[in-house]
């Protein structure tokens, strides 16, 4: 009995103020304590690995360019070459089904295996899986460059309005609110049918400069009550200027903000793009993104679904995992966030604890 | 003897954390009696409000209680959620520290109390209506019959405060549990309250559980005293036993922490008055300007203050007097619209902020929260070190030099140059701070509440520190605070204000003994003194002069 006082004696040692709600965070540097938590959440960590996964499969399989950087894919096929159309060995009589394969033999399938045209042909015979590899190449590039001009002109403008205030908050605020006004795809169509041509990136730029409303809002927020902390006043008096004020000592503790918000602002600028896609109003052919390929077999959809299928499955797993991702952030970045028990834990402390008697 | 109304037996607490249990009260035992009070002290941790929310099990899921919690012999341990619920405000009521944010913002008082009533009792709306106006004219609410109708944001700290003791008492409770009720009053409110709990403990036979780290508050209330540290109980005693005859060493040490008026050590009092003014303040006058539809609001009018090289001035004051708007103009951080503020003898009332930039190198302050005035995501010691590094004074390792011994001035260990300020407690942050503030050592230092967020024993270790600090370094000091008896073992003058107004300034023993303006009398009066006998005397003497 003694010694098992001893023990609880020796648990307090370290006490003081919130001794026990820090027992978590003891010796942890604040990045290390986001990064656990982040690993807590099952949920987003599968989705970082799906998503990069899904990103390998998708830059490597076919040709793929950005800017400069070239890389050549390991896929037989290319978006463009045309090989011979299957007939006859498809079910229904229809043509060019898809020739993969997932159902093992000892099921009654015919084992694992990818065949010609794991994902068919479409009507003149083009692979349909390097067709939906381009497509997600170019729906991730276009998400990419959306996200990264939201980002940036989202965040000065709501560090500036929110640090600044007065006139300058008002004014950038009511031109934020006139922004968001505007349907995004009515904006989306409007720029679609003039820079459409131009190319998917220079479509994805004009859409970031529309897409970065509700992240200054956000950013905004956060400098207001940054800003009258005390720390804040502290580095005023030991002569710091504006600049080190905003980018050493606030932005730093806005930054999980920010980038919640834009995980959850790419999940929506993958949609928006393949929306317009599907609309007519984004990538237009001969470029191939998701939504445009949605669109261009829609008519397929009943005799040949996996046109529908294959890109549509694309689409929901890249937005489905940056979703989940962006929550596991959320999660990691709040500090209110407690973990919760779980039964089995429970479970374990009270053996633990019957042991321990 | 009475039956008694809560008997605690072998009662614990833990919280499951991160796959441990950890105990945060441990086998409590005690009980109460009806028309008695019990005081359970402790500083911050020492699980003392979590003993008096798990009696009733209003603590978070991770927590876990056992042994015996027994109301009217009903064990509160095992009891079902719907018995809790029946217990809950009609047996025992919980008056908490902060009325704003324990009341209901959306709804008036007179509902929330009527919502009390209608739940515990088969009442009509009527009846339950002139109940609660009962109940409020019993808390000495002023209207009562218009106060029903106001929401919780239309009323002072002290009348909502007076608000949640109607709603706890609504159901005649046989015990009320009090936890930190006073403490984000101000004194004189402060001691109307407790003058409240006091008359209605007596006059409805009540029990109270007074939890509190107050000692002031606890010799003017508790009939008993049980002490805690680190979930233990140290120390269970009569007051007079506690507060006379402690016998734990903790008890001793907590005891002799708490400042008490009129008792500090005499301090030499070598101030050259005759040397030019550190800080010189003419009739200034601080305003917040207008802001969209809210008008402008003059903070502080007309002040005047003069601190002298090597000289502690003591700022006192209660909340919304300007005394902390008094200590952020002093350093820049705030305009001033009328009158004349000269730092180190240069006049910074129209002073730009690159002005300012000389000036700041003579300045630092000190924050009251510790928590908000270092940055979450820099290391402490880069914290401590930008005053150096951004007046261009040292850099790279000769600054690293300088922040270690920075850090031993204020006795913390130089390898803490690299923790973050979440890994240090409230006190190590307040030090921090100290050190951050006399990075450039400073002829004026603002300190701005430094205090209100420690506990007691930390507190006095903090005061100590700063006062060696002020004798060897000869730093001139404005000490903003609540708390007259901390102003008191600091300060060689003391400064009052009331409403943005200087009511009154003189040397330290001259206010505290002799003060001549009534404001000032009734502000020391109200200061509960750590002795049950001496309270007694100082309460009736407060009582009978109104």
């Amino acid at each position: 009995m003694i010694k098992q006082k001893k023990k609880v004696e020796d648990s307090l040692v370290a006490s003081g103020e919130n001794a026990i709600a820090n027992k978590e965070v003891e010796g942890l540097s604040q990045g290390q304590i986001i990064v656990r938590r982040f690993l807590r959440h099952r949920a987003a960590v599968f989705s970082v690995f799906f998503l990069f996964s899904i990103m390998i499969l998708v830059f490597s399989a076919v040709d793929s360019q950005f800017g400069p950087i070239r890389t050549n894919g390991w896929w037989k096929w290319n978006p463009d070459d045309i090989p011979e159309l299957r007939f006859g060995d498809c079910p229904n009589d229809t043509i060019g089904c898809p020739t993969i394969s997932v159902v093992p033999k000892f099921l009654g399938g015919d084992g694992f295996g990818l065949g010609d045209h794991p994902f068919g042909q479409d009507d003149i015979g083009r692979d349909y899986f390097s067709l939906v590899m381009k497509g997600s190449q170019r729906s991730i590039q276009v998400m990419f460059v959306i996200g990264f001009f939201a980002a940036t002109i989202g965040t000065i403008v709501g560090a500036v309005a929110g640090y600044f205030r007065g006139v300058i908050d008002n004014v950038l605020m009511r031109f934020t609110d006139f922004i968001i006004t505007i349907p995004a795809v009515i904006v989306g169509s409007v720029i679609g049918s003039k820079f459409g041509n131009l190319g998917a990136i220079v479509l994805a730029v004009y859409l970031g400069l529309f897409a970065w409303t509700g992240l200054s809002r956000l950013v905004r927020g956060e400098f207001l009550t940054l800003r009258e902390r005390e720390f804040v006043d502290a580095a005023r008096v030991a002569g710091a200027s504006t600049r080190r004020i905003i980018f050493k000592h606030i932005l730093p503790n806005a930054v999980g903000v920010i980038i919640v918000a834009v995980t959850l602002l790419l999940s929506g600028a993958i949609l928006l793009e393949t929306a317009l896609s599907y609309l007519g109003f984004g990538v237009v052919p001969p470029d191939v993104s998701l939504g445009l390929l949605i669109n261009q077999y829609q008519d397929a959809f009943t005799t040949r679904p996996f046109l529908f299928w294959y890109p549509g499955f694309f689409i929901i797993s890249i937005a489905l995992s940056i979703n989940f991702i962006g929550d596991g952030l959320r999660d990691a970045f709040d500090p209110r966030q407690k973990r919760r028990i779980t039964k089995k834990e429970k479970l374990a402390a009270k053996v633990m604890k019957r042991e321990s008697v | 003897m009475s039956k008694p109304i809560l008997k605690v037996e072998d009662f614990s607490v833990d919280f499951w954390v991160d796959g441990v249990w950890y105990p945060a009260a441990v086998k409590m035992n005690f009980e109460l009696h009806p028309g008695k009070v019990l005081a359970i002290v402790g500083e911050s941790g020492s699980g003392k409000s979590t003993t008096a929310l798990g009696l009733m099990d209003l603590l978070a899921t991770n927590a876990r209680r056992s042994g015996s919690v027994l109301v009217k012999d009903e064990d509160m341990i095992k009891a079902k959620g719907s018995v809790l619920r029946k217990f809950r405000g009609k047996e025992v009521a919980y008056i908490f520290q902060e009325p704003m944010t324990a009341l209901n913002p959306v709804y008036t008082i007179g509902f929330q109390v009527v919502e009390t009533l209608r739940n515990h009792f088969d009442m009509g709306p009527k009846t339950a209506r002139d109940r609660a106006i009962e109940l409020l004219t019993m808390v000495e609410i002023p209207n009562p019959e218009q106060s029903f109708d106001k929401y919780p944001h239309q009323l002072s700290g002290g009348q909502r405060q007076r608000a949640m003791i109607a709603q706890a008492l609504a159901c005649d409770p046989g015990l009320l549990v009090a936890d930190e009720p006073t403490t984000a009053l101000d004194v004189t409110i402060q001691a109307e309250i407790l003058d409240l709990m006091r008359n209605l403990k007596t006059r409805l036979n009540s029990a109270i559980l007074l939890i509190t780290h107050d000692m002031g508050v606890v010799a003017d209330m508790a009939d008993e005293i049980l002490v805690m540290k680190d979930g233990f109980t140290v120390e269970h005693g009569s007051s007079d036993q506690v507060f006379n005859r402690p016998t734990h060493p903790y008890t001793k040490e907590l005891l002799a922490a708490v400042p008490k008026l009129g008792s500090s050590r005499k301090r030499e009092l070598k101030v050259a008055r005759d040397a030019a003014p550190v800080m010189k303040m003419e009739n200034v006058t601080i305003e917040y300007p207008k802001r969209g539809r809210i008008p402008a609001f003059t903070a502080v009018k007309d002040f005047s203050l003069e601190i002298f090289p090597g000289e502690i001035v003591g700022l006192v004051g209660e909340s919304g007097s300007g005394k902390t708007t008094v200590g952020r103009a002093a350093i820049g951080l705030l305009p001033v619209k009328s009158g004349r503020l000269e730092i180190v003898s240069k006049d910074i009332t129209k002073a730009s902020q690159k002005e300012l930039f000389p000036i700041r190198r003579h300045t630092g302050i000190v924050f009251q929260d510790p928590a908000s005035s270092l940055n979450p995501r820099l290391p402490i010691g880069e914290s401590i070190g930008e005053p150096i590094f951004l007046a261009k004074l040292a850099k790279g390792d000769e600054l690293n030099r300088k922040v270690e011994d920075l850090l031993e001035q204020v006795e913390l260990p130089r390898s803490y140059r690299n923790r973050f300020p979440h890994e240090l407690s409230g006190g190590q942050r307040q030090r921090v701070g100290i050190a951050r503030a006399l990075a450039l050592t400073p002829d004026l230092l603002i300190a701005d509440e430094p205090t209100s967020a420690l506990d007691v024993s930390v507190q006095a270790r903090f005061l100590d520190l700063l006062l060696e600090l002020q004798d060897k370094l000869k730093f001139a000091c404005l000490f903003i605070s609540h708390d007259l008896a901390v102003v008191d073992i600091l300060a060689h003058r003391i400064a009052v204000m009331q409403d943005g107004r200087l009511v009154e300034v003189g040397d330290r023993d001259a206010i505290l003994k002799s003060a001549k303006d009534p404001y000032t009398q009734r502000l020391i009066a109200a200061v509960p003194v750590p002795d049950p006998a001496e309270q007694r005397k100082r309460r009736e003497a407060r009582l009978a002069a109104r």
